[in-house]
């Protein structure tokens, strides 16, 4: 039974992981946080849902696309919401509200275009497989859902950790001046976080479309909530810090439901976060100051 | 002497049947300008915190559950839900408002969900379909009365001890506290008013629309509240009120206009995020910010001031 | 004395930025902290200030502890302090700030003001005549109603010392207040720190502005990397061997234009 859960848990883990490591992933850089992220995540389930329902694609290609329509709408935001905001003194404050304004029009666009009812995936889109791992059976969704985000969140870290693009994006999360001065092009850096932030977020939106089969225009609410726990909770900049954060609520959550009743689900996200801000605001792996002084 | 009569007596007519036309707008627009004001006032301490639409659930709930159950009169329930609201305010808001500004916003909008997901699993007040029943009690004099209230409220705070101080601390905490402000003491007291003022509108709220619906009470709320503050003007007591107006009216406004061709079904959602997004870009102190009349200086309200304070100084 | 500090100390990781220190102020003494960069004599003030508690020591204003205390609380007890950095209210005008300076006189609760008391729009109406006196006082009369963040800077240096003493404090701190200035804008300055001591003011003056320091101050206290290394009168301290030491290969004038 334990071990069912823990499989369970792993498995809706790592997509609020990737989820959350776009979340992150921009609020090092640029010390905002963008409300919009969920809307990206709703919308890449769209556009792969689209394209398998009636362009009939194969649901890795469509992932991609998605990925590829996240980016691209990471970058509008950016230009959008972002950039003509970041002189003010103000810039957290007002970047938080045009994001939310950007997510309120995302959302209302796709209400339009979807309507508010909520669309599925078609059955053939993936095989009905599923195996036996010791007391736990596990499904070829959940498997590929498990492979696919761990893959894209180890590509990230190495990309951060070894490449010279990764090494930009560490200077300007560090001090941005001092990486303008020593000579990173801090616009490049910031324009390529949008990118792959919403581009993973799009991704995580795809593979929970598929593992809950459902696929709507509020979909990015309860997600969005729980994201800010979990990098709240992994610590906020941090990406290691967002895949543990993920990991850990997933378990968590899926466990509670065991125990206590899937009517407190989501009531465990905010518990945590409340928990977490009162005895550790830094979260288990961040560094930034959170206390005024 | 006679004409005088008619043409008095025609007003009226022309009023209570303006008022019958119009009455949700009208008290919707009351109501939004409440909740507008009570995220001001901690906005005014320099504090974001989204907590509102859960206070605003806790007294809606406390208000409903006393006038159906107990029978209490309007105006009893009204300071009943306004004082849970501000009670329960105390212990979040000590431990909370401590932290820093996206925290602080972070940990009060988790909150407002926690007091959703709470109704939610509550049986006795309804669960998921919350409270139906409520006696319809509240007028639209009802609500412009407690608006009022606040307004003048507003007004002679800004020129007193505590406007001074609420002041200061917005733009500079710790020089504040330099200056014997105990800091502290007004943060909590902002965000404890803030919650009596947003219970208040709960009650009102809920003894207008019959129901007590505990998904109206969630992060959705927050962001419609912070909407009107922000497009209003934050910097001065009328911007709420000006943004809950024009947030408000604005799709009445376009659906009217439907009939020229010109907007397709106006959606409020789409509405509420292109105006947000217009003001943040081009207007960021508000709407207020256009009808600046102290002479002889460009129209410019006091900086805002809290992000570098905060974020940029640790 | 008024002000004393006993052993202090305050560490900032390994740094330690203040390592038992003592020294004391006598009432209605000019009295000058001085040292070269990174001395410790901001972190002083911030730990007088309660801005910052100390690690170990005691702080006593007029054998009162001060260093236990919560910030506002000391301002309460009548100590005020400039910051290196001016910190003006940027978005109120110049009367404004020194409106807010005299938050502790302000006796007149809210309700008096909802209720339209004569005691409240009296008090505000003294409060505001002597705001108004005080920036004459200060030398910037007259331009109340400007922008604080518009003021010219010798200006703003000025209107924070105003709004210190807008609650009559009975200790000043000034941190470097004459930073940026010329020779004369310095030498006004100190005029102004001199009558203010003469009015019954104590005053510990933070500064580079070597000169200025000697000219105004009754005593000087030198810090060197946290340490006291010297406290004496001006004289003495000028031919202090320590003190020439620790200056050493710094102009006299350092910090002055």
């Amino acid at each position: 039974m334990a071990e069912q859960q823990i499989v369970n848990g792993l498995f809706l883990g790592s997509i609020y992981a990737l989820f959350a490591v776009g979340y992150t992933l921009v609020f090092g850089i640029l010390d905002i946080l963008n409300l919009a992220h969920q809307a990206v995540f709703m919308i890449g389930a769209f556009v792969a849902l689209e394209l398998v329902l009636y362009e009939h694609w194969n649901i890795f290609p469509a992932l991609v696309a998605a990925m590829l329509a996240g980016g691209a709408l990471g970058v509008l935001l950016y230009y959008v919401a972002f950039k003509p905001l970041r002189r003010r003194p103000d810039t957290y404050f007002s970047g938080l509200i045009s994001s939310l304004a950007m997510a309120t029009i995302f959302e209302a666009i796709a209400l339009r275009v979807w309507g508010a009812r909520t669309s599925r995936f078609p059955l053939n889109t993936f095989p009905d497989r599923s195996y036996q791992i010791g007391n736990a059976s596990v499904t070829l969704l959940q498997i590929v859902i498990l492979v696919v985000s761990l893959l894209l969140m180890l590509g990230l870290q190495l990309m951060v950790r070894r490449s010279r693009l990764g090494k930009g994006m560490r200077a300007v999360a560090e001090n941005e001046r001092a990486a303008r001065i020593l000579g990173v092009d801090v616009e490049r850096v910031i324009i390529v976080s949008f990118l792959i932030s919403s581009a993973l977020g799009a991704a995580a939106g795809v593979l929970y479309g598929l593992s809950f089969n459902s696929v709507s225009p509020d979909m990015g609410r309860s997600v969005e909530l729980k994201g800010l726990s979990i990098i709240v909770l992994g610590g906020m900049g941090s990406i290691p810090g967002a895949v543990l954060g993920g990991f850990l609520l997933g378990i968590t959550e899926v466990a509670s439901v065991a125990q206590l009743g899937s009517s407190k689900r989501d009531a465990i996200a905010f518990i945590v976060l409340f928990v977490i801000l009162l005895i550790r605001p830094r979260g288990l792996l961040g560094r930034a100051t959170v206390r005024e002084v | 002497m006679c004409c005088g009569f008619c043409g008095r007596w025609g007003a009226m007519n022309w009023l209570t049947e303006f008022y019958n036309q119009n009455s949700t707008i009208i008290n919707f627009i009351g109501l939004n300008a409440i909740l507008g004001l009570s995220l001001y006032i901690t906005l005014s301490a320099g504090l974001l915190s989204l907590a509102n639409a859960g206070f605003m659930g806790i007294g809606a709930y406390t208000g409903a559950l006393l006038t159906i159950h107990q029978h209490w009169p309007l105006w009893g329930s009204l300071l009943a839900g306004g004082l849970m609201a501000a009670l329960l305010a105390l212990p979040l808001g000590l431990p909370v408002l401590r932290l820093r500004g996206v925290f602080l916003a972070i940990a009060t909008i988790g909150f407002g969900e926690v007091v959703r997901l709470f109704f939610i699993n509550w049986s006795f007040a309804g669960g998921a379909l919350g409270i139906v029943g409520v006696p319809q009690e509240t007028r639209w004099w009802h609500i412009y009365l407690v608006l009022l209230a606040l307004l003048f409220f507003f007004w002679r705070l800004r020129r007193s001890r505590m406007g001074y101080a609420l002041e200061a601390i917005r733009q500079d905490e710790p020089a504040a506290r330099t200056m014997g402000i105990n800091t502290t003491f007004y943060k909590v007291l902002t965000f404890v008013l803030g919650a009596f003022i947003a219970g208040v509108a709960g009650v009102l709220q809920a003894h207008l629309r019959f129901i007590v619906d505990p998904g109206d009470y969630g992060f959705a709320r927050a962001v419609d509240i912070l909407v009107y503050a922000v497009v209003g003007g934050m910097n001065i007591f009328i911007g709420p009120l000006l943004g809950a107006g024009l947030i408000t009216v604005l799709p009445e406004v376009l659906r009217h206009m439907k009939s020229w061709g010109i907007q397709p079904g106006p959606d409020r959602q789409l509405i509420n995020g292109v105006v947000l997004l217009l003001v943040i870009l081009f207007l960021p102190r508000g709407i207020v910010s256009l009808f600046d009349w102290r002479p002889g200086r460009r129209p410019r309200w006091p900086l805002f001031r809290r992000a570098e304070t905060r974020a940029s100084r640790t | 004395m008024l002000l004393e500090l006993e052993d202090i100390g305050r560490s900032f990781g390994g740094v330690h930025a203040v390592d038992g220190a003592s020294f004391a102020v006598s009432q209605g003494h000019v009295h000058g902290l001085i040292g070269p960069n990174g001395a410790g004599k901001t972190t002083a003030i911030n730990l007088i200030s309660g801005l910052l508690r100390p690690q170990r020591g005691e702080i006593r204003l007029d054998g009162q502890r001060l260093d236990r205390l919560p910030a506002y609380r000391i301002a309460e007890l009548g100590v005020r302090r400039t910051f290196q950095s001016i910190r003006l209210f940027p978005g109120m005008t110049a009367l404004q700030n020194v409106t807010v300076g005299q938050h502790v006189r302000r006796q007149a609760s809210l309700f008096e003001k909802l209720v339209f008391s004569r005691r409240s729009a009296s008090e505000e109406r003294l409060l505001q005549a002597d705001a108004e006196e005080l920036l004459d006082r200060t030398g910037i009369g007259g331009r109340g109603d400007e922008r604080a963040s518009n003021l010219a800077y010798g200006d703003q240096r000025r209107l924070e010392i105003a709004r210190a003493l807008a609650s009559n404090p009975r200790l000043l701190l000034l941190d470097e207040p004459a930073a940026g200035m010329n020779q004369s804008e310095a030498l006004g300055l100190g005029e102004l720190v001199r009558r203010l001591a003469a009015g019954g003011l104590t005053i510990l003056l933070v500064e580079h502005n070597v000169r200025l320091v000697m000219a105004v101050c009754d005593r000087i206290t030198v810090l060197d990397f946290g340490k006291v290394i010297a406290n004496g009168t001006p004289a003495e301290i000028s031919a202090d061997p320590a003190v020439i030491a620790a200056y050493l290969g710094l102009e006299p004038t350092a910090g002055s234009e």
